[in-house]
């Protein structure tokens, strides 16, 4: 359970760190504020994923020690989320393909027989619904936009498709899980996102990716070069003044 | 404050004699407190220093998300990093209230946009300095924020209705900001010693910028008295400065800190502080581009906005594709 | 430049039963999107019910008003607001 509660809480603590680092960046000001805006839902997410992973553990750790005081190997989130923003194509073509499945996965959580999962779930998957609007639009604005716009997205759709499979890939955990009655199993999520996901793309005139190899590693602990950085700075305060508090 | 370095056509105020039956109308109108509406007649001069004023504060509040957003990634908490998240996209917020009300004068963002990237325009020299430590996050939000407070509250009560307007609109949202930062300069002072140290390094690098906000003496800023006349400005430098001195050195002493003016003193007569100025010199340098980080900001801003043009003009592509297909 | 996005003008209705009321400007390719930008930029903190938004150039204005539109806003993230920090009270105002 709390391993499965990391899993949640790490990809928004990741994503929203991603997206927050475009802060004052963006190529636009209404959409600073909206990257913001979705920043701000992933670091409200990551809080009560955390927390409850916390409060299961029993170990007196909140979700700030768990954001700030864990080393890569003990995070649980996606290597799509920690893949680094590069343009700003990268940086919506990842959210897409993360809210896509993120969305199901929430809608499928507000059914968990777990009702702490639940209740989070019913909160965040709200969020989540927008998120997946927004997103899914851009997509299809920018695939089906100028020539420039169209190559950039298909190039960040193929540079983030081997990253796609680790969402539903089903390992033990899963299993448990599953058998509990808390989180049904990736998989089965499977042809609801690519039903949906080829709906997107056509209308964005985007081309799915043939090839099914899958990048895998983050939901166990073996991540990407780029979650170390990421970590290094994010956690700084906390390791460099261990004593105080903020 | 926003407008540092607006200048007046230098001209005198024209006496009620010397104006024309329009500005006589105009000026009796600002004078009865009405608002000036985006239609209403208006001289040149007043549109052309409105529009530099408030795209000068726009732009003030654009560039200055940088210094904040240097920390979002560094934020000791998840909560810390909400809350400044929230209050950088707040200034991303005021920049565009800001924008649109520059826009009603009948300038384009774009125009605006491009005079900031290419420097012509100015913004506050205070977003020219560095943010070093956490406690940066506290000062700017209690100081920088503060100084500004104690201007738009002024502002408010400006003559032109659509910047009055954004000035009431982001004076409900900056007192968020104030507090938040003073919020975070009460645990930092209250503390470790480092991060005490941190708190009084954060005062002492940005109390004299904080000052300067206020734009130069009142003596040297001979272009005020018009922008009194029409409203646009409605409290001088110094006023301004005074003000922010009396409520914010009370607030250092609580803290524990140090005021880093070894000059000032309150005044018992008078009730205010008497205080050191801060150094022109510097100011001027700031302004004309020499401040620590006025490259860095710029670069910045064109950065995002360069890398940004396929994106502004791909969603403009799809939206002309949509309308002749519906044609 | 053709290519600037045009400005809308956003009108915002709360929960309480008003009506729209102006909040502001924005700019955004077509209408579609400015809805999706006013709901971040001008309810970050209004609970605002219902979005409209009008190309500014569609705007026909008459002689001037003289009364503006003021701002509402309301809870959504209580960070946002300035009760949300604890200041003591020796410390005035902020």
């Amino acid at each position: 359970m709390f391993e499965f509660l990391l899993r949640m809480g790490d990809n928004t603590l990741v994503l929203g760190h991603r997206v927050s680092e475009w802060c004052g960046h963006a190529p636009v000001l209404e959409e600073d504020i909206a990257l913001a805006n979705i920043a701000l839902d992933m670091i409200g997410q990551t809080r009560l994923w955390l927390g409850l992973a916390g409060e299961v553990e029993g170990q007196g750790r909140d979700a700030d020690a768990l954001a700030f005081r864990r080393d890569a190997w003990d995070f649980r989130n996606l290597l799509l989320v920690e893949r680094p923003n590069r343009d700003f194509g990268h940086t919506l073509m990842r959210q897409f393909l993360f809210d896509l499945w993120h969305h199901e996965r929430l809608s499928d959580l507000c059914l968990s027989e777990d009702d702490r999962v639940a209740g989070i779930a019913a909160k965040c998957v709200k969020e989540a619904d927008y998120h997946l609007e927004r997103s899914k639009d851009l997509i299809i604005r920018l695939g089906d936009g100028s020539a420039e716009s169209h190559r950039k997205m298909q190039d960040a759709l193929d540079a983030l498709w081997p990253y796609v499979g680790e969402m539903f890939s089903d390992d033990t955990l899963d299993i448990e899980m599953n058998e509990a009655g808390i989180a049904p199993l990736p998989s089965s999520q499977r042809p609801r996102f690519d039903k949906a996901l080829s709906a997107t793309l056509a209308l964005a005139t985007l081309i799915r990716p043939e090839s099914n190899f899958a990048q895998m590693g983050g939901r166990s602990g073996t991540h990407t070069e780029d979650l170390g950085h990421m970590l290094a700075t994010m956690q700084f305060l906390q390791r460099a003044y261990p004593d105080a508090r903020w | 404050m926003y407008a540092q370095e607006v200048k007046s056509t230098g001209k005198g105020i024209k006496t009620h004699e010397e104006m024309s039956a329009e500005e006589r109308d105009f000026q009796v109108r600002i004078d009865a407190g009405e608002k000036i509406e985006p239609k209403d007649w208006m001289p040149d001069g007043y549109r052309k220093n409105l529009v530099r004023q408030i795209s000068q504060h726009g732009h003030s509040e654009v560039v200055g998300q940088l210094p904040e957003g240097n920390w979002i990634t560094r934020a000791p908490t998840l909560e810390r990093k909400a809350i400044l998240l929230a209050k950088v996209q707040d200034e991303a917020g005021h920049g565009l209230y800001l924008y649109s009300a520059a826009e009603t004068l009948g300038v384009s963002r774009a125009d605006l946009i491009d005079d900031l990237l290419s420097g012509k325009a100015k913004y506050s020299s205070i977003f020219n300095y560095p943010t070093l430590n956490w406690a940066d996050m506290g000062a700017v939000g209690w100081l920088v924020d503060g100084a500004a407070i104690v201007n738009q509250v002024a502002l408010q009560r400006t003559s032109y209705g659509p910047y009055s307007r954004a000035m009431v609109r982001i004076c409900k949202e900056e007192s968020f900001h104030a507090r938040q930062g003073f919020d975070i300069m009460m645990k930092m002072s209250s503390g470790t010693a480092a991060q005490k140290a941190m708190a009084q390094d954060a005062l002492n690098r940005l109390w004299w910028p904080a000052l300067m906000m206020f734009g130069p003496t009142d003596a040297d800023s001979v272009h005020s008295a018009q922008s009194m006349a029409w409203k646009i400005k409605v409290m001088t430098n110094d006023e301004g400065r005074q003000k922010f001195v009396d409520q914010t050195i009370p607030q250092i002493e609580y803290l524990g800190l140090e005021v880093p003016d070894s000059a000032a003193k309150l005044n018992p007569k008078t009730g205010h502080y008497e205080f050191s100025d801060p150094d022109w010199a510097e100011f001027f340098e700031v302004l004309k581009g020499n401040g620590p980080c006025n490259v860095d900001r710029l670069r910045a801003r064109n950065k995002a906005h360069d890398d940004g043009a396929w994106f502004r003009d791909g969603l403009m592509a799809h939206t002309k594709k949509q309308q002749i297909a519906a044609e | 430049m053709a290519n600037d996005w045009p400005l809308w003008e956003i009108f915002i209705r709360g929960q309480h039963g008003l009506s729209h009321r102006h909040v502001g400007s924005l700019h955004a390719p077509d209408a579609e999107m400015a809805v999706l930008n006013a709901r971040d930029v001008y309810t970050r903190r209004n609970e605002g019910v219902s979005i409209w938004v009008v190309k500014s150039e569609d705007v026909t204005a008459s002689a001037p008003s003289r009364k503006g539109p003021m701002f509402d806003p309301s809870n959504d993230k209580t960070y946002r607001h300035p009760t949300f920090f604890d200041i003591p009270d020796e410390v005035g105002s902020m």
